[in-house]
């Protein structure tokens, strides 16, 4: 698994207090790690400061899976 | 009781009677504090009779990038804003028949949008440390009208309306919002009434008397305290039971 991957995961399973195993790609954070929707808020102001990125409102509504935020903050910090 | 040791407030329109009452009310239990208002020299007073721990950021609220760079200066200055008390206010009273389109607009903008603005900036980092206060100055007009005073009453009543909407949002994170309504309380905004109107006004306030500002600052104080993290969404009126809501 990348770095990536693991900071990120490391957050979800800080913030969301969920197993590490729990958390998959295709994990929603909502409908799968139990998260309300201010908790995905959180979670995109958590990833904008541990990657030092800027995430807009409506590229955070897609983040949607473990395996979307991956992706986005791969692509962003490219 | 009421200790506020380690804690950051910033307050607008500190400058005025209610909000100087409120600064130093929040310094006195131990507060840091950013006392913000669009006329530098009373502030610098203010901060300079409290001594330590007081900043001084002027902003005027009816300009959208002094609101945005508000609260990024007063948390630069004291580290965070762990408590955020929306004070500042202005009046452009007319009857509503004639009230213009700016008069409305300037009320609205100084006394409600830019409480949205600042309440939307200091809640990242009240999030992040699961503890906020925000307190916002309403009025007894917002929850009974008044002749006169159709934009402030307007303003106010918004007030009411987007804290308690906030206070569902964020309760979870060990965040309050409230409101403290004041009644005729004396200061320069009440010092414009004639005493012909201010003694009809007495007539209808069981107390007798106008309240002062420090017993305004006293409401601020508790709901801004470690004592009131169960009362969220909440509006304490103080108003000599001019109306008991």
């Amino acid at each position: 698994m990348s770095d990536i991957a693991d900071r990120v995961k490391k957050i979800v399973v800080e913030h969301l207090g969920v197993e590490e195993d729990k958390v998959t790609e295709s994990a929603s954070f909502i409908d799968d790690l139990g998260a309300d929707s201010l908790d995905t808020v959180e979670l995109v102001m958590a990833f904008e400061e541990e990657f030092g990125i800027e995430i807009p409102d409506d590229a955070a509504e897609t983040i949607q899976t473990f395996g979307d935020a991956v992706k986005f903050i791969s692509t962003a910090t490219a | 009781m009421f200790d506020l040791t380690g804690k950051t407030a910033l307050i607008t329109g500190a400058s005025g009677g209610i909000g100087g009452a409120v600064a130093t009310a929040l310094h006195g239990a131990g507060a840091t504090v950013t006392l913000s208002g669009t006329r530098e020299a009373p502030l610098r007073e203010l901060a300079d009779t409290l001594g330590e721990r007081a900043h001084v950021v002027t902003a005027n609220l009816g300009d959208a990038a002094e609101v945005e760079a508000l609260p990024k200066q007063a948390a630069e200055a004291m580290g965070s804003v762990d408590i955020l008390v929306n004070n500042a206010g202005i009046t452009r009273d007319n009857l509503f028949m004639r009230m213009s389109d700016e008069e409305w607009a300037q009320v609205l903008d100084v006394n409600l949008t830019s409480s949205f603005r600042l309440a939307r900036a200091v809640l990242r980092g009240m999030m992040k440390a699961r503890w906020g206060r925000i307190v916002s100055i309403t009025s007894v007009v917002g929850a009974t009208g008044n002749p006169g005073q159709g934009n402030y009453a307007a303003a106010k009543a918004g007030l009411v309306g987007m804290s308690k909407s906030l206070a569902y949002e964020v309760a979870s994170r060990g965040i309050t919002v409230n409101c403290v309504a004041p009644g005729f309380i004396e200061t320069a905004m009440t010092g414009k009434l004639s005493d012909d109107q201010k003694s009809r006004i007495l007539t209808q306030i069981p107390a007798g008397r106008m309240g002062s500002a420090e017993e305004i600052a006293a409401a601020v104080l508790f709901l801004a305290s470690p004592e009131a993290g169960y009362v969220t969404g909440a509006t304490l009126h103080v108003n000599g039971g001019m109306a008991m809501i």
